[in-house]
């Protein structure tokens, strides 16, 4: 007997064999603000770091509102009578306790408790969700579901996408004529058949973000376009999420951690604990993918700890070595960043467990000034992770900005 | 006779130089009072709502001086602080042409070139020269300048300090820097770039705030003193204060009571107490009186030693320096709430330059001519405007699709002629709504229909400026920014130290070094200086570890 999950394929097959970038539905709009042209690869999508001056851009997630298209993020629905008990096995937050309408921030680890991906999952009905995340997750999440009564399907290229985020954002939506005042952060709603809004978002501001079938992109871009003139909106490239990121404390595939299923060299593997992210994991739930590993990791303690730290000066501590006594090397920086709102120097840094808690650490920073390398030990403070985390971002309802 | 209790320290002015002083006392442990003579706080930072929907910056309006250390001691941001920098400018001529300034460096490159090709290198060693200065000069900021003339231990190792810097600079940078101090911000400019217009637009920054025209000695450090800014290490950027800049005064407020501080407002200091030559408190105007060993004030000095402080207890000759001290009012200020976006006819459609500061010149001719008209005790015919819409960009100014105006305008004199006489008691309705019309006339002609957008307008003259925020003349940095008032003799000779003749009374505003703006260095330094000789050490030591 075939104990296969079912899978259902896109009715939108991208171009087989074509080389270089691929346009995402909002393309058409995206080149025509560019004046930047500088543009990235992001998952075979031609995806903008700027449309214009990066620090405008950032400066509007954090003052009015901005468009980032969202559309090449990996997008699965998984339904069915047993799609619950799927989604509760694959990542290691308890999915009981999701209720319909609302979504959440998870993680999935293999067998040996290694981060596989992270991503938010939507609960869309009881027996409905969709997870979306950065790595390709199709083969996972039919092994997860082999013997499992569900359907599973990619829905990466039949959903657009877009983050609308800023204190201006509901502000935004409302001159649109897509309010939604009692919506809470995590929640979603569905303002319009076919468009489903949710308060979610990778800026740690207020925000949203939008799903539309492809169709309806670019008049749902059109619609938020003109209903945001007088309020300040922006479209944006990844270069100033990334700022807003890190300044909220968000960790990025890639940078904080390495997918395990991408890595190489299977010591690069981390476990939730190790991205302080703990929280997030139920080992209270009877099963779930990497639970047995888990316990015993979470019995031993980390090996490394990921933690935030507030380093003197202004220069990023871009790809800086992390020292403990000035002397003994203990990690590196994963991230790093001058906060422009928070006005802090601030960086993600994976350094060794024992070393968190220890005063005395510096950040070996290299600068090059106008031909010439200067190298500072520059002193570093653990500091709690998202420095800047505005109370308007949680409020309900909304504010105006 | 009302309240009375004792404190440790006492600020009299609530300003952002006196909250940030007061911060710095209450966060090393002091039991800190700030007594503010208006109902609410900030100074010449702040920001209220006088047309509702629409929120002023009423005097200051933008921000780049504020020092990082400071900002990041007390961590203003988690109070609220926080700063949108803008990009861009552009200067409008009454023909119909305009230069714009960009950010983008080959937008301004192509701008510079499309007046004057040759320019676009004259600007480029411009702005090189200007930044080597601000260099030299922006660790000096939070540092206490020497006394050169008793110098002590500590003034002897500032003065190896500033002689090792010129040394660094080498002889040809030296002659450079002498210039730069000196010179006047015409000559100078005149030294790099050919376009008369070109040069109006950057000439402005020399002559803000200013008794000076642009062709007068001292007005090129006036410009450098605008230069050494920064928003996030960008040295010359500006930026908006989100809500206006009473938000730095209002998280300065925050910090402060989180450090366990209290404030007065809505009673004025009126007396200074002095017993037996050491500051012991202040009395106020509602009779209220309050004690405590060290005093700081944050009026700039002229108030704070003419008007509060009893002459029996300052030395002669203090008073006569004090007196002679140059705090001309220069400016005047008007907050306009607006119905729309004024269209300004020689702007293309869509011009980001908009978001920046506009500005409506021809020459520094013409600009030395709106001088000449201030030294006549009269408003200038023909202003200097610097003006700004900070609502483009902050969404928190006027609701949307209305917007605000803030604008600048130089020169308008304190003591108004009138048949004669010079007083600054000529400031009548009239005369306001005079100098209003020589201002809006002066938009009208670049962007016609501006005066129907007008829903409301706060026309602030020199004379207002004292009268509100205690500034004296008007002064929008409590005291002019030239050479024989900066470093060690800012306020006056062998008083640079932000000490005064009384001991435990200490000025802490801008008539101290390093000057105006809405920087709160002299507040910062004057309050190490405080706690130093409290026997305290401050608790945040780092602006003063990185100074």
């Amino acid at each position: 007997m075939n104990r296969m999950a079912r899978e259902t394929v896109s009715p939108r097959p991208r171009p087989a064999s074509r080389a270089g970038l691929i346009g995402t539905p909002f393309e058409a709009r995206l080149r025509a603000l560019s004046t930047a042209e500088d543009w990235m690869d992001w998952a075979g999508c031609l995806s903008p770091r700027a449309l214009g001056a990066v620090e405008t851009e950032y400066f509007a997630i954090r003052n009015q509102s901005t468009l980032f298209d969202v559309s090449p993020m990996r997008k699965y629905r998984v339904t069915g009578p047993d799609a619950a008990r799927v989604m509760d096995r694959l990542v290691t937050r308890d999915v009981s306790r999701l209720a319909p309408g609302r979504v959440a921030y998870v993680l999935w680890c293999d067998e040996d408790g290694m981060v596989i991906d992270d991503g938010t999952l939507f609960r869309l009905g009881a027996d409905d969700f969709r997870l979306c995340c950065q790595e390709r997750q199709l083969a996972w999440l039919n092994d997860i579901a082999w013997g499992f009564d569900a359907t599973i399907a990619d829905e990466t290229d039949d959903v657009a996408a877009l983050a609308l985020q800023g204190p201006t954002s509901h502000a935004v939506l409302e001159a649109a004529g897509l309010g939604l005042p009692a919506l809470r952060p995590f929640g979603m709603a569905e303002p319009e058949p076919g468009l489903t809004v949710s308060r979610t978002g990778f800026t740690g501001d207020l925000g949203y973000e939008l799903w539309v079938r492809p169709e309806g992109a670019l008049a749902l871009w059109d619609r938020l376009w003109a209903a945001g003139v007088d309020l300040g909106l922006r479209a944006i490239g990844y270069a100033a999420v990334d700022i807003a990121r890190i300044e909220a404390g968000f960790i990025a595939a890639g940078a904080e951690f390495q997918p395990i299923h991408r890595a190489l060299r299977p010591s690069r593997g981390r476990t939730p604990f190790e991205l302080g992210l703990g929280h997030l994991v139920d080992l209270a739930k009877p099963h779930f993918n990497g639970r047995r590993a888990l316990v015993r990791h979470a019995k031993d303690g980390p090996r490394r700890s990921l933690v935030m730290l507030d380093i003197e000066g202004t220069k990023p501590a871009a790809g800086a070595m992390i020292y403990r006594r000035g002397r003994h090397e203990v990690g590196h920086a994963t991230s790093a960043v001058w906060a422009p709102t928070a006005k802090r120097n601030i960086a993600f840094a994976e350094i060794e467990a024992r070393a968190a808690l220890s005063a005395g650490l510096r950040a070996e920073i290299y600068t090059l000034k106008e031909g010439r390398w200067e190298r500072t030990m520059t002193r570093a403070t653990v500091t709690d992770r998202g420095v800047f985390r505005p109370p308007r971002a949680r409020a309900t309802p909304p504010g105006r900005f | 006779m009302g309240r009375a209790a004792k404190f440790d320290a006492i600020v009299a002015g609530g300003g952002h130089n006196g909250l940030t002083a007061a911060c710095y006392l209450a966060r090393a442990g002091l039991r800190t009072l700030v007594v503010e003579k208006n109902d609410w706080l900030g100074g010449a930072a702040v920001s209220r709502e006088l047309h509702e929907g629409w929120t002023y910056s009423n005097c200051s309006y933008v921000c780049s001086l504020l020092r990082p250390e400071v900002v990041r001691d007390l961590d203003l941001p988690r109070h609220g602080l926080q700063v949108i920098p803008y990009t861009g400018g552009t200067t409008f001529t009454r023909d119909g042409d305009y230069f714009a300034y960009h950010s983008d460096r080959h937008a301004l490159e192509r701008e510079i070139a499309r007046l004057s090709p040759r320019d676009v290198e004259g600007y480029e060693r411009f702005a090189l020269a200007v930044m080597r200065q601000c260099r030299f000069i922006r660790p000096l900021l939070l540092r206490t300048p020497p006394d050169p003339v008793a110098p002590g231990p500590r003034d002897v190792a500032e003065l190896v300090y500033l002689l090792r810097r010129f040394h660094d600079l080498g002889p040809r940078e030296t002659g450079e820097a002498m210039r730069f101090w000196t010179a006047s911000v015409g000559d100078y400019l005149d030294g790099f770039i050919e376009h008369p217009l070109i040069k109006a637009h950057l000439a402005g920054s020399g002559i803000i705030g200013t008794g000076l025209g642009v062709y007068s000695p001292g007005t090129a450090y006036v410009l450098l003193h605008h230069y050494m800014g920064e928003v996030d290490g960008a040295i010359g950027a500006w930026g908006f204060a989100r809500g206006g800049m009473g938000a730095v005064s209002g998280a300065l407020a925050s910090a402060f009571r989180a450090a366990g501080g209290e404030i007065v407002t809505g009673a004025g200091v009126e007396r200074i107490l002095v017993e037996n030559g050491r500051a012991v408190g202040v009395a106020l105007d509602n009779g209220d009186e309050y004690r405590a060993p060290i005093v700081a004030s944050g009026m700039d000095v002229k108030r704070t030693y003419l008007g509060h402080v009893e002459p029996q207890h300052l030395p002669t000759d203090f008073l006569a320096a004090v007196r002679r001290f140059k705090i001309r009012g220069s400016s005047g200020k008007i907050n306009i709430a607006l119905d729309a976006m004024p269209r300004f006819l020689a702007a293309p459609e869509g011009a980001s330059f908009l978001s920046g500061d506009l500005h409506v010149s021809e020459s520094l001719a013409e600009l030395e001519r709106a001088y000449d008209d201030w030294k006549a005790g009269r408003w200038s015919a023909l202003p200097y405007l610097d003006m700004l819409i900070p609502s483009r960009i902050d969404p928190t100014m006027a609701p949307p699709g209305k917007h605000m105006m803030t604008l600048f305008v130089q020169y308008a004199p304190y003591d108004l002629a009138r048949d004669g006489t010079r007083d600054p008691a000529h400031w009548d309705e009239a005369a306001r709504r005079g100098f209003a019309d020589a201002v809006f006339d002066r938009i009208e002609a670049v962007s016609p229909g501006f005066r129907d957008l007008i829903l409301h307008a706060e026309v602030r003259t020199p004379v207002d400026l004292e009268r509100e925020v205690g500034l004296t003349e008007g002064n929008i940095f409590q005291g002019e920014l030239t050479f024989d008032q900066l470093l060690f003799n800012r306020p006056v000779p062998g008083y640079a130290d932000y000490r005064s003749p009384v001991k435990g009374l200490y000025l802490v505003g801008s008539s101290a070094h390093p000057g105006g703006g809405v920087m709160a260095a002299p507040g910062a330094n004057a309050a190490r200086e405080i706690l130093r000789d409290a026997g305290r050490r401050c608790r945040a030591e780092r602006a003063f570890r990185a100074a």
